[in-house]
C-alpha cells in the first residue's frame, strides 16, 4: 500500500488516547509485510519488529522509533435532562475549536450530532467577542434523553468528524495527523529499510496514550530497553503571526530536536547523514524535556540515548491539521540512512560523552 | 581553589560536558571505579571496609542559562532560558556563547528613548537580543549557530564578611563538597553521583538511581536563601551563615522523618549549626531517587545561596565548611548494617 | 451485609498524615493478619499483605495517609506558620481545629485580610494556645505535622468524617478481605503511603509486586449538592467505576469487567469521568512494562474538608463489587 493510502486510512480511524484499538488491525497489517514479529503489549502499544542484517543473533543494537496511534478528542460527562450532552476532554484542545463542529460519539453504535452555537441574532455585541467556555457547550444528537440512553453512556469516547482531504501540491488535511503522520513515516522506513544493509533490530512502536502524558512511551521503553530510542512526532509548522525561531518551515524537512531531551552524539550523526544523502533538514530547539514520546524514553530505566524528530505541521490540535506529505517522506529517509549508518563498530563513538 | 573552577566552568543543562570532564580529573585519583552512564552522569564509586548500608550522595553538575533559538538577519540572536530563570534578571548583563566562548551582551532600549510607563513593565524575552558584534546574519553563523548554548559571565569573586559571589552556586557549590568527601577516608563505601539536567527536570537523576539502587541518599544542593530585609520572617527559607539547610518537605519529596532526625541529632552531638529549609517551594534530584524501583531514604541537604539562579549568587564560606562537616560526620556516624528500618 | 460503622470509625480517628503512617499501618496490620498468609512493609512504608491463590495476580491499592499542615516556623509569641501536606484549602482550614500525634491541639486563624477572596495558607498560622516561643518549642518541632481533628457522624444514610479520604477506601479493602469467599487469583492487598502528595507509595509498591493486573479504592467527588459543577456521580446511586481521571485513562477491559461483574451481581453502579485529581491507579498502571488498572470509586461530597460525606450503600456496594471481581476467574 502506498504511504499516502495508508495516511488518509488512519487517520479516517477514530483513536482517542486510551481507545486506539479500532486502528490495530489497519497498523498490523501495514508493517506485517515489511516485519518479522509483531505484538501488542498490556496498554496497547503496537511493536513490529524488524531484525537487522547481522549473522549474530545474541546482544543485537536495538533501535526504538516512536509514534504515537492515539488522537485528542472528547468524552460524555453527562446527559442532560434534553437529551444534550455534557463533555470533557481527552489531551489538549482548544474549547474555541468545537464551536459549529460535526461530532461522532461511540456508543453502542456510532452516533452523528453538533456541537452548535447560539445564535448571533440572540447575543448581545459584547458577548460575542468571548470565548465560549466547554462547560457551556453541549452536543446535540436529535434524540430525547431516553433515547439517547439506549444508545449513549457516561465515558464514552467522542471524536470530530474529519476525514482526510487534499490540498494543492502534495499537501493533506485531516484530524489526527498528529500523530498519524508519524506513524506514516515510520511505514515508509519500514519499507526504506528493505533496500538498506542494517545491523540493528528496529523497534518500530505504535504508541498510546502519549496526548494524556507519554504513557505508552513509558512502558513500551521498558519492554524492549533500546540501546537508541527516536520519538517521531510533528512539530510547528510555520504560519506569519508565529516567531520563526518557534517554527518549522512546511516542505523544507523533517525538523531535528537539539538540547537536552536528545543524545549529542547521536544528533550530531543523525546530521550528519541527511546532509551526506541530500535530505532536507532543519532544526528545533528544545531546552528541557520535549513535549514528545522522547520525554519518557530518555528517563527509562538506566537512561536511553534519545532523538526527537518532527515533521513539520500547521494548526496543531484542530481537525484541520495540515502537513506535506513530502516531509514524511524525507523523514522515512532520513531515519533509514541513520539506522544503516550504525554498527557494533561505531555506535560507541557515537554514544560517548 | 576548586569551587572557582568549577563555577567558572560551562555546564548548562543539557551541555554538561566541561564540568564533567573537569569532576572526572578531579576525582580520578580517589575513587575505585567511574564511569559515565548513558544520558551523562558520573557514577562514581568509593570502596571503605564495609558496604551496608548502600549510601549513595548525588550533587547536580548541570547549571541555568540559555540557548540560542535564532540569528536575525542584523546578526543580532534571538534566545531562550534553560532551566528557572527570572526574565528580569537578563537585561544588562554579559554572556559568553557556545564552546569557542564568544563573548555576548543582552542589551536594551536606552532609557532616553522610552516612555515613563515603559520603566514599570519587566522586559519580555521577545524583546532581548544578544548581541555579538556583527553586523549580518553570514557574519554571526561563521561564529554561533542556533542550539549552542550560552552562560553567564561572571567570575568568582571573594568578598564581604567570607561570603563568595559566582554564578551557578546552585549546584557547584554541591559538587564541590561530594568531590572534597570523595577525597577523605571513610569506612563506608559510597556512591558519589554527579547529575545531569536537573534544572530542566530532575532528567538525570531518575536513571542514575535506577542503576544504582541505593538504600539510603542524600543529595546536596545550593538552595533559596532569601534573608533580605522586606521578607516576612516566615517566609524566609534559609539564613546566609546558619549553617548546612536540611529540607523538610519540597514539591518532589516528603523527607524522611526518622533519617532527618538522624542528621539533626548529630549535627547537634558534633555542635555543627543546622537550620531547616523552611520553604516548601522547589523540587530537587531527590523526587525521582526516592521512588526509583523499590523506593528508598533520602536526605536533602543545602548551602543556602542568595539570588540563586543569577550571575551573582551568593554563600558564605561558613555554611559551606558546615556542610562539608556535616557530610563527613553522617558518613562517618553511619556503621554496618545501620538505617536498616529503611 | 451489615456495616460495620465501628472499624470504619477506628480507621478515621487514627492520626497518620502522609510520610508518617506507622499508627494507620499498625492498626491495619491487627485488623487483617489473621485473613492474609503473608505481610511485609516495603522501604517507604506500605503495608502489603498477600493473600495467596493460583490465578492472577492482582494489586488492591487503598491509600492510609491524610492530608495535614506541617510546622515550618514557630514566631515569638509561639504561634505556628504551617504549610500544606497534601491539597489543602486556606477556607475550608479557616478556623478548624486541629490535633498534633502528640495530642496538641490548635485552633487555625488567619491575620486580618482586606479582600478574603485572596486568603492563602501564607497568611494563616496555628495558635496552640501559649504565650512564648519557648512554651510552643517544649511542645512542638519544626516538622512536625498536624491533621484536622473533627468528631465521625453517621445517620441512616451517610458517614461523616475527616479522612474518608481514603479511610473509606482501607474500610473497602479491609472488608472484603474478610468478605471473600474463595482464593482464586493471588491478591495483594497494598495499604499505601503517601498518596496525597503524588501517588508515590503505590509507585514503588506496583514496581515490587509487578501484579497482572490492579485496582485502586479511593474517593470521587459528587455533583449533587446545589449548583454542582457538571459531574454525573452522586450519593446513594452506587459504587462508581471510574473511566478517566488526570493521571489514568482506565483500560477498556477492565473498564469491561467491572461493568459485567455489576451488572451480573445486581450491584448498583455508575460510571464517573473526573476532569481532574489522580488515584495510586494512576502509578501503577506505568509500572514496568504497564498493568492493566481501574478504580472502584466512593462518591464522596466536600473531598478533603474535615465533613467528608459519604453514603453507606454506597460503600457496601463498593465492598461487594471488589469481592465479586477477585473472586472471579478474570481473563481480560
Amino acid at each position: 500500500m502506498i504511504t499516502d493510502q495508508f495516511l488518509e486510512k488512519l487517520c479516517n480511524l477514530d483513536g482517542v488516547s486510551g481507545y486506539e484499538s479500532r486502528l490495530n488491525e489497519s497498523i498490523v497489517e501495514a508493517f506485517k509485510k515489511y516485519t518479522q514479529k509483531i505484538e501488542i503489549d498490556k496498554l496497547g502499544n503496537i511493536i513490529a519488529i524488524k531484525k537487522g542484517n547481522t549473522k549474530e543473533d545474541n546482544k543485537k543494537i536495538k533501535i526504538m522509533i516512536a509514534g504515537h496511534m492515539d488522537e485528542i478528542g472528547l468524552i460524555v460527562t453527562k446527559i442532560e435532562d434534553n437529551g444534550f450532552l455534557r463533555f470533557s476532554n481527552i489531551g489538549g484542545i482548544d474549547p474555541r475549536t468545537l464551536l459549529g463542529q460535526e461530532v461522532i460519539i461511540h456508543g453502542k453504535e456510532d452516533v452523528f450530532g453538533v456541537i452548535g452555537a447560539k445564535p448571533p441574532h440572540l447575543q448581545e455585541l459584547s458577548a460575542r467577542n468571548k470565548a465560549v467556555k466547554k462547560e457551556e457547550m453541549a452536543i446535540d444528537v436529535g434524540y430525547k434523553k431516553e433515547e439517547v440512553e439506549k444508545l449513549i453512556n457516561i465515558g464514552d469516547y467522542i471524536i470530530i468528524r474529519r476525514s482526510l482531504n487534499k490540498l494543492q501540491g502534495r499537501t493533506v488535511t485531516s484530524k489526527a495527523l498528529d500523530d498519524r503522520a508519524g506513524i506514516a513515516a515510520m511505514y515508509e522506513c519500514a519499507k526504506e529499510l528493505c533496500k538498506i544493509n542494517h545491523e540493528a533490530d528496529v523497534y518500530f512502536v505504535s504508541t498510546v496514550q502519549e496526548e494524556v502524558g507519554t504513557r505508552g512511551a513509558i512502558t513500551s521503553t521498558y519492554n524492549i530497553n533500546p540501546d537508541i530510542g527516536i520519538a517521531i512526532d510533528v512539530g510547528f509548522g510555520s504560519t506569519p503571526e508565529l516567531p520563526k525561531e518557534e517554527t518549522l518551515e512546511m516542505g523544507k524537512g523533517p525538523g531535528i530536536t537539539i538540547g537536552g531531551n536528545i543524545h549529542p552524539g547521536l544528533r550530531e550523526q543523525i546530521t550528519k547523514v541527511g546532509k551526506e544523502y541530500n535530505v532536507p533538514i532543519q532544526f528545533e530547539i528544545c531546552p528541557g524535556p520535549t513535549g514528545t514520546d522522547a520525554r519518557s524514553i530518555q528517563i527509562t530505566r538506566e537512561g536511553i540515548p534519545t532523538l526527537c524528530i518532527s515533521i513539520p505541521l500547521r494548526y496543531m490540535h484542530t481537525s484541520v491539521e495540515v502537513v506535506d506529505m513530502a516531509d514524511i517522506e524525507n523523514t522515512a529517509k532520513l531515519l533509514a540512512f541513520f539506522i544503516g549508518s550504525i554498527s557494533k563498530d561505531n555506535l560507541e563513538g557515537f554514544l560517548c560523552y | 581553589m576548586l569551587l572557582k573552577e568549577l563555577t567558572e566552568a560551562f555546564g548548562v543543562s543539557g551541555n554538561e560536558k566541561e564540568v564533567r570532564d573537569l569532576i572526572l580529573n578531579e576525582i580520578k585519583d580517589f575513587v575505585t571505579d567511574v564511569k559515565v552512564d548513558k544520558i551523562g552522569n558520573i557514577i562514581a564509586y568509593k570502596k571503605g571496609k564495609f558496604d551496608s548500608p548502600k549510601l549513595m550522595v548525588t550533587a547536580h553538575m548541570d547549571e541555568v542559562g540559555l540557548m540560542i533559538t535564532g540569528i536575525d538577519s542584523s546578526g543580532l540572536l534571538k534566545f531562550t532560558t534553560v532551566g528557572g530563570i527570572d526574565k528580569r534578571i537578563l537585561v544588562s548583563k554579559t554572556v559568553k556563547i557556545g564552546k569557542n566562548k564568544i563573548n555576548g551582551v543582552i542589551g536594551s532600549k536606552p532609557i532616553h528613548l522610552q516612555d515613563k510607563d515603559e520603566w514599570s513593565k519587566a522586559l519580555d524575552i521577545k524583546n532581548l537580543y544578544i548581541d555579538i558584534g556583527v553586523n549580518t546574519k553570514e557574519e554571526a553563523e561563521k561564529l554561533v549557530s542556533i542550539g549552542d548554548y550560552v552562560m553567564f559571565n561572571s567570575e568568582y569573586i571573594e568578598f564581604g564578611n567570607n561570603l563568595i559571589k559566582a554564578k551557578a552556586l546552585d549546584n557547584r557549590v554541591g559538587c564541590s563538597i561530594l568531590i572534597d568527601l570523595l577525597k577523605e577516608k571513610t569506612d563506608l563505601s559510597f556512591y558519589a553521583v554527579f547529575t545531569v539536567m536537573e534544572e530542566v527536570g530532575l532528567v538525570g537523576s531518575g536513571p542514575a538511581a535506577y542503576s544504582v539502587e541505593p538504600d539510603v541518599s542524600i543529595v546536596l544542593e545550593g538552595t533559596l536563601c532569601a534573608d533580605t530585609p522586606d521578607t516576612e520572617k516566615h517566609m524566609i527559607p534559609t539564613k546566609l551563615g546558619q549553617g548546612p539547610a536540611i529540607s523538610l518537605m519540597d514539591r518532589t519529596t516528603l523527607f524522611d522523618a526518622n533519617l532527618r532526625n538522624k542528621i539533626v541529632a548529630i549535627a547537634k552531638e558534633n555542635n555543627i549549626p543546622y537550620q531547616f529549609r523552611k520553604t516548601t517551594f522547589g523540587g530537587n534530584d531527590s523526587g525521582k531517587i526516592h521512588l526509583a524501583k523499590y523506593g528508598s531514604a533520602t536526605s536533602t541537604i543545602s548551602v543556602p545561596c542568595r539570588y540563586i539562579h543569577s550571575p551573582v549568587s551568593v554563600m558564605s564560606k561558613k555554611d559551606y565548611y558546615n556542610t562539608r562537616k556535616l557530610l563527613l560526620a553522617i558518613i562517618n556516624k553511619i556503621e554496618e548494617g545501620d538505617f536498616n528500618e529503611f | 451485609m451489615n456495616f460495620n460503622s465501628e472499624l470504619l470509625k477506628s480507621l478515621l480517628s487514627v492520626y497518620s498524615p502522609s510520610g508518617n503512617e506507622n499508627n494507620i499501618r499498625e492498626l491495619i496490620r491487627s485488623e487483617i493478619k489473621d485473613y492474609v498468609d503473608e505481610i511485609e512493609v516495603d522501604a517507604l512504608g506500605n503495608l502489603i499483605a498477600r493473600k495467596k491463590g493460583n490465578g492472577k495476580k492482582i494489586m488492591i491499592a487503598a491509600h492510609m495517609d491524610q492530608i495535614g499542615l506541617m510546622v515550618k516556623d514557630i514566631d515569638d509569641k509561639g504561634f505556628l506558620r504551617f504549610t500544606n501536606v497534601g491539597g489543602i484549602s486556606s477556607f475550608v482550614s479557616l478556623s478548624q481545629k486541629v490535633v498534633f500525634e502528640s495530642g496538641v491541639v490548635g485552633i487555625i486563624g488567619s491575620e486580618p485580610m482586606e479582600d478574603m477572596s485572596k486568603l492563602k495558607l501564607e497568611n494563616m498560622y496555628i495558635d496552640i494556645g501559649v504565650f512564648s516561643k519557648e512554651e510552643a518549642e517544649a511542645k512542638i518541632n519544626i516538622g512536625d505535622i498536624c491533621v484536622y481533628k473533627t468528631e465521625f457522624d453517621e445517620n441512616e444514610n451517610v458517614v461523616s468524617s475527616k479522612c474518608l479520604d481514603d479511610r473509606v477506601g482501607c474500610f473497602v479493602a479491609i472488608e472484603t478481605l474478610k468478605n471473600i469467599k474463595n482464593n482464586i487469583n493471588d491478591l495483594y492487598f497494598v495499604f499505601t503511603v503517601q498518596e496525597e502528595v503524588g501517588l508515590r507509595g503505590a509507585r514503588t509498591s506496583a514496581y515490587k509486586i509487578n501484579p497482572d493486573i490492579g485496582i485502586a479504592l479511593d474517593v470521587t467527588g459528587s455533583g449533587d449538592t446545589p449548583k454542582a459543577k457538571t459531574f454525573a456521580v452522586g450519593l446513594g446511586k452506587g459504587t462508581a467505576i471510574k473511566v478517566k481521571d488526570n493521571s489514568i485513562l482506565t483500560h477498556p477491559k477492565v473498564k469491561e469487567l467491572m461493568v459485567d461483574v455489576a451488572k451480573e451481581n445486581n450491584i448498583e453502579y455508575q460510571i464517573e469521568v473526573l476532569e481532574f485529581g489522580g488515584t495510586d491507579s494512576g502509578a501503577i498502571h506505568l509500572t514496568r512494562g504497564g498493568i492493566p488498572s481501574g478504580v472502584i470509586s466512593i462518591p464522596t461530597r466536600y473531598v478533603h474538608s474535615t465533613v467528608e460525606m459519604a453514603s453507606k450503600n454506597d460503600i457496601l456496594s463498593s465492598i461487594d463489587l471488589l469481592t465479586k471481581i477477585l473472586e472471579k476467574d478474570i481473563d481480560l
